[in-house]
C-alpha cells in the first residue's frame, strides 16, 4: 500500500469539499481530495443542476404544448410538439458532464490531488482510499469531512423497482404515464411539476396540511394554485402506507385509497451520510444524525472539520460552499467564523419561491416588533409582459429602526432576485436603503423596491 | 513621485504569517535604503525588515501586535520618480477622527484594510482633549443618518451616544467586510458602537473603537480618592508568545515537581578556586556550567529526561545530543537560548557560551536557531532563587531543572552542627512520560555529582 502525506485531506468532492479544496489550493496548501463517484456531489450530478435542466426542458415543452392548443395570449400557434425524452436526458447529462470537467480542471489549476475511490477514515488524521490501482493511505494534518447526504427512504416504501428517489427520477428512460410523489417539499414539487408538464399524470401525497411546509402559507399559495392548474392532484394530510399491487396505497382522512402509479417518487428529505465512512471510529460529537460543528465548522476533534449536508440543515449547496471556503481559510491560518445573516433558499417550483432571513412569523416569534411590505407582481409592468403576474415580494423589517430582517418572494423567475435579497440582509440594509436605491425599469426587481416603499407607506405603483 | 509597496517577505520555512512586534518608522518618516522599518516576529524569532529603497512612509500595513500574512503589505513608501502602477494609488485621506489613521490596501487579497498607526510620540491621539469616541466618530457619519419616512412613521431609533453600544442580547449589524475586519483584528463587535443607520457598524466605527483612549482616563481629583482606572495593555509580541506557550504547557503537560537539597560547599569551593586561579584569562564560572556538566554526566543514564514528547503524534524523541535551554530574563520577557551539544563542552566553554547567549538574547540579537531546539532546560534566578520553585516545562521537553538560592545552613553531621552551603534544586517533569521514581533517581544523581564535584570530571 502506498502512502501519501499531505497538509489537508478533503473527504468528498461535492460543493463543500471541492470549494474547500480549490480555496486551499489557492492558499498553497498541499491538498488531497477523495471522491468515490463523480466530482460535484449531489448538487452537480443528481441534484440542483440536472433537476434545473429537466425543469427547463419541461417548461419549454409545456409552453409549446399550450401554443399548439391555441392558448397563447399573444396569438402564437404552432403544431403539436414532440419530445424525444432520451435526448432530453442526454442534453441534461451533457451539461452535468461539462460541469464535472470544469470542477476537475479548477481543482487541477489549484494544484489539488484528486484520489478516486471510497475513502474510509482510520483515525482523525488517516484515511484509507480504495482506488482502482489498490489501496492508498492518506495521512493529513487537517481533515475536512464533506460527505454530504443521501435521499431518505420510507420503511414501508423502500427504494427499488417502481419506488425511486430523486436520483433515479432524473434519469428515467421515458416519461411515465402516471407518477405518485410522496412528499410535497421542494424536491417532490419541483420534479412532480416537471413531469406533469412533460405529460405525466402526477399525484402528490403529503402528510402535513399544506405544501412546502417549511414556508409560510401566504408564500406557498401561488404554488398551490399552479399545481391545481397543471392538473396535479395534491393529497394533504395523507399518509403513504405502502405498495398495493401496481399502485400506491394511501390513507387520507381515515380512508384508504390507491393511486395508480407507474413510478413512485419518494422525496421525504435527505439524511446525512455518516454511515459507511469510518466516521464511527472518530471521536465526533453528533447533533442528532449530523456531525456537530461550531461556528468555525470545527468538530469535537482537533483539526477535523465538517462542512455541508453532513452537518445538518439547511442542506443547501451554497451553504456548503461558504463553509468550505471558510474552513480552507482557517486551515491557512486565517481568522474566520461563519457569521452569516442569511442563507437564502430557493424552490424551483412553478412559480419559484425564495426566502432569505426571517418570515414575518419568525420575526415576531424572535421578539421583534415588525412592519412588513408586500408588493404583487400583478402591479409590475415587466411581469405582465412575461405573462407571469402571480406572486409577490414581501419584506419584513424591525418597526423601530427599519432594519430588514427577512425577504421572501414567489413568482416566475424570482430565484434571480435572491442575490439582491442576500446582499441587503448581509449589508444590514434598512427599508430606506433599498427604497433609496434605483432599481432598473422595467424589471421584476422593481417589485423588491416597491415592497420596501410599501413597508414605509410610500409605495408608488399600487 | 510614485509609491513602492513593501510586502512582508517570506521569512522562513513554513511561516505563513508573522506578528508585527514593533515599528521603527511612522507615517511621514523619511527612510533611507536598508534602514529598519519594523520588527516582525514568528514562532521562532524576531526579524528586522529593512527598507529596500529610500522614500517617505505613506502608510503602515498593520498596527504593532497585529498578524500579517506573508506577502501582505507591510509599508507603503512614497518614492521619487517611482512608477505609479495600479497598486500605487494614493492612499485615501485619513478619517477625521484621527490624523494618524491611514488606509492601506491588502495587496495579497485586495481587501481594504484600514490600519491604525500610533502617533509619532506615543499612543495618545494627537488631539489635546480627545472627545468620547462615539461623539468624535459620529460626526463624519452624520450625513448618512436618514430622516424618517414620514411624520406618522415611528422615528428610527438613533444610537445613544453613551452607555452600552446596544441592548443586551441584540446582535450588532455590520456588513460582511466590517465583520471580517473585526474578527481579524480581534474586536468583539458587540462592544463597538455603530453610528450608521439602524446602529450599523461601519469601518469608521471600527477605527474609532481601535483609537479610543481608555474610558476611565479621568483627571485626578485632589485628596484621597478611589482609583478606578484600569489600564489596558495589549498582549502582543514576545509577551503573547510567552502567554501562549505557558498556557499550552500548563494545559497539556501533567507537571509534577520534585525538590531536593544539595550540599554545594565543595563545588562552590572548586568554583571559587578555579576563578581565582585563572582570573581574567578564562571566563568566569558560575554554578550553571557545573550543573550542565552534571546533566552531561547523568543524562546518558536517564535518556527519558533528554527527550521531546510529541503528544499529537504520541511519539517520544530521545535525543543523544544534549542541548540545554537556559531560561533568560530579557527586557521584553522570558527567552530560552540554547547551549548546543553541551556534551562537547567543558566548563569554561559552557560558561563562555552561556554568557554569550544570554547577552545576545538580552540585546535581541539571538538568531532563530539559537532560540530553539533545546532538549532540557535550566532555570535559575540566582540570588532571587527562593527556596522552592515549580518550573513550567518548556514543551515539548519533558524536564526542567530549577536552581534555588544558596544558603549557609547548620547541618547535623557526625554528632555536631557544621556550617554547610546548601542549595535546593526544584525540578519539574512531564508525568505523562516520566515516572516519579525515575525523576527522583535522576535528581539524586545530579545531587551526588554536584556534592562530589570530582566525579563531574572523571571518566566513568
Amino acid at each position: 500500500m502506498s502512502e501519501i502525506t499531505t497538509k489537508l485531506l478533503v473527504l468528498g468532492g461535492g460543493p463543500g469539499g471541492y470549494v474547500a479544496a480549490i480555496r486551499a489550493g489557492q492558499h498553497g496548501i498541499d491538498t488531497v481530495l477523495v471522491e468515490e463517484n463523480r466530482l460535484g456531489g449531489t448538487c452537480l450530478n443528481v441534484g440542483c443542476i440536472p433537476s434545473k435542466a429537466m425543469i427547463h426542458a419541461a417548461e419549454a415543452y409545456h409552453a409549446a404544448f399550450l401554443q399548439a392548443g391555441d392558448a397563447s395570449p399573444f396569438g402564437l400557434s404552432a403544431g403539436p410538439p414532440r419530445l424525444d425524452f432520451s435526448r432530453t436526458v442526454a442534453w441534461k447529462d451533457g451539461i452535468v458532464g461539462r460541469l464535472n470537467t470544469g470542477v476537475a480542471s479548477l481543482l487541477k489549476r489549484g494544484g489539488v490531488k484528486i484520489l478516486r475511490g471510497r475513502g474510509t477514515m482510520v483515525d482523525g488524521k488517516t484515511c484509507l482510499v480504495e482506488t482502482d490501482t489498490g489501496p492508498e493511505r492518506v495521512r493529513a494534518e487537517h481533515v475536512i469531512l464533506a460527505t454530504g447526504s443521501v435521499p431518505a427512504a420510507l420503511p414501508h416504501l423502500p427504494f427499488g423497482g417502481r419506488v425511486i428517489s430523486s436520483t433515479e427520477a432524473l434519469s428515467l428512460p421515458k416519461v411515465p404515464a402516471t407518477m405518485a410523489v410522496v412528499g410535497a417539499g421542494y424536491i417532490g414539487l419541483e420534479l412532480g411539476t416537471a413531469f406533469a408538464k412533460l405529460g405525466a399524470k402526477v399525484t402528490v401525497v403529503e402528510m402535513a396540511e399544506r405544501i412546502l411546509p417549511a414556508y409560510d402559507a401566504e408564500l406557498t399559495r401561488p404554488v398551490a394554485r399552479r399545481l391545481g392548474a397543471l392538473g396535479i392532484e395534491v393529497l394533504l394530510g395523507a399518509k403513504a402506507t405502502g405498495l398495493s399491487g401496481d399502485a400506491l396505497a394511501v390513507e387520507v382522512g381515515g380512508e384508504a385509497r390507491t393511486i395508480p402509479a407507474e413510478v413512485i417518487l419518494v422525496a421525504v428529505g435527505r439524511k446525512a451520510r455518516t454511515g459507511d465512512l469510518g466516521l464511527e471510529r472518530l471521536d465526533l460529537d453528533m447533533s442528532g444524525p449530523f456531525i456537530r460543528i461550531d461556528e468555525r465548522c470545527a468538530t469535537s476533534m482537533r483539526n477535523v472539520w465538517a462542512v455541508g449536508d453532513v452537518t445538518g440543515e439547511p442542506m443547501l449547496a451554497h451553504r456548503a460552499m461558504a463553509q468550505g471556503e471558510m474552513v480552507a481559510d482557517l486551515v491557512a491560518g486565517r481568522r474566520r467564523a461563519f457569521h452569516k445573516v442569511a442563507i437564502p433558499a430557493v424552490c424551483f417550483t412553478d412559480p419559484e419561491v425564495v426566502s432569505a432571513g426571517l418570515s414575518p412569523d419568525e420575526a415576531r416569534n424572535a421578539g421583534h416588533e415588525i412592519r412588513t411590505g408586500l408588493f404583487p407582481f400583478a402591479a409590475n409592468g415587466r411581469a405582465m409582459t412575461l405573462g407571469a403576474e402571480d406572486g409577490f415580494v414581501r419584506v419584513t423589517a424591525r418597526a423601530d429602526n427599519h432594519l430588514i430582517l427577512g425577504i421572501q418572494a414567489v413568482g416566475a423567475g424570482v430565484s434571480e432576485l435572491a442575490a439582491g435579497f442576500g446582499l441587503a440582509l448581509e449589508m444590514g440594509a434598512r427599508l430606506e436603503d433599498v427604497a433609496g436605491t434605483i432599481h432598473a425599469h422595467p424589471t421584476l426587481g422593481e417589485v423588491f423596491h416597491e415592497a420596501n416603499l410599501r413597508a414605509l407607506g410610500e409605495a408608488l405603483h399600487i | 513621485m510614485g509609491f513602492r509597496i513593501v510586502k512582508l517577505p517570506d521569512i522562513g520555512e513554513g511561516v505563513a504569517e508573522a506578528e508585527v512586534s514593533a515599528w521603527h518608522v511612522k507615517v511621514g518618516d523619511v527612510v533611507r535604503e536598508d534602514q529598519p522599518l519594523a520588527d516582525v516576529m514568528t514562532d521562532k524569532a524576531t526579524v528586522e525588515i529593512p527598507s529596500p529603497v529610500s522614500g517617505t512612509v505613506a502608510a503602515l500595513g498593520a498596527e504593532a501586535g497585529q498578524m500579517l500574512a506573508v506577502g501582505a503589505e507591510l509599508v507603503r513608501l512614497e518614492i521619487e520618480g517611482g512608477d505609479a502602477g495600479p497598486q500605487a494609488a494614493a492612499p485615501e485621506a485619513g478619517v477625521a477622527v484621527a490624523p494618524e489613521v491611514a488606509r492601506a490596501q491588502d495587496a495579497a487579497s485586495g481587501r481594504p484594510v484600514a490600519a491604525l498607526v500610533p502617533a509619532a510620540d506615543g499612543l495618545e491621539p494627537a488631539q489635546p482633549a480627545p472627545a468620547p469616541p462615539s461623539a468624535a466618530a459620529a460626526k463624519p457619519a452624520e450625513p448618512a443618518r436618514p430622516a424618517p419616512a414620514k411624520p406618522a412613521a415611528p422615528r428610527p431609533a438613533s444610537p445613544p451616544s453613551s452607555g452600552p453600544p446596544r441592548p443586551a442580547g441584540e446582535k450588532p449589524v455590520a456588513s460582511p467586510a466590517v465583520r471580517r475586519r473585526a474578527l481579524e483584528s480581534g474586536i468583539d463587535l458587540r462592544q463597538v458602537r455603530g453610528t450608521g443607520p439602524a446602529g450599523r457598524i461601519g469601518h469608521d466605527d471600527l477605527d474609532a473603537y481601535l483609537d479610543a483612549p481608555p474610558e476611565d482616563a479621568a483627571p485626578a481629583p485632589a485628596g484621597r480618592v478611589a482609583r478606578t482606572a484600569v489600564e489596558e495593555i495589549k498582549v502582543i509580541g514576545l509577551r503573547r508568545r510567552i502567554a501562549q506557550r505557558m498556557a499550552d504547557a500548563k494545559r497539556r503537560v501533567a507537571h509534577f515537581s520534585y525538590v531536593e537539597e544539595v550540599d554545594v560547599t565543595a563545588v562552590e569551593e572548586l568554583r571559587a578556586a578555579l576563578n581565582q586561579r585563572h582570573g581574567a584569562s578564562r571566563p568566569k564560572l558560575t554554578l550553571i556550567p557545573f550543573l550542565v556538566q552534571a546533566l552531561v554526566r547523568s543524562l546518558p543514564d536517564f535518556p527519558q529526561m533528554n527527550a521531546h514528547y510529541d503528544d499529537e503524534a504520541e511519539v517520544i524523541h530521545r535525543h543523544a545530543g544534549i542541548h540545554v535551554g537556559i531560561a533568560t530574563q530579557t527586557p521584553s520577557g522570558l527567552m530560552v537560548p540554547v547551549l548546543r551539544h553541551a556534551e562537547t563542552r567543558d566548563v569554561w566553554n559552557s560558561a563562555a557560551e552561556v554568557r554569550r547567549l544570554a547577552e545576545a538574547a538580552r540585546n535581541g540579537l539571538a538568531a532563530r536557531d539559537e532560540l530553539s531546539g533545546s532538549t532540557i532546560t535550566i532555570t535559575s534566578l540566582g540570588a532571587l532563587g527562593g527556596i522552592v520553585t515549580t518550573p513550567v516545562i518548556n514543551r515539548p521537553e519533558v524536564a526542567i531543572i530549577g536552581v534555588n538560592k544558596q544558603v549557609m545552613r547548620p547541618v547535623w553531621r557526625d554528632g555536631a552542627f557544621v556550617p554547610r552551603l546548601t542549595m535546593n534544586l526544584s525540578a519539574s517533569f512531564d508525568h505523562r512520560v516520566v515516572d516519579g521514581y525515575d525523576a527522583a533517581l535522576f535528581v539524586q544523581a545530579l545531587k551526588g555529582l554536584l556534592e562530589t564535584p570530582a566525579t563531574l570530571f572523571m571518566e566513568a
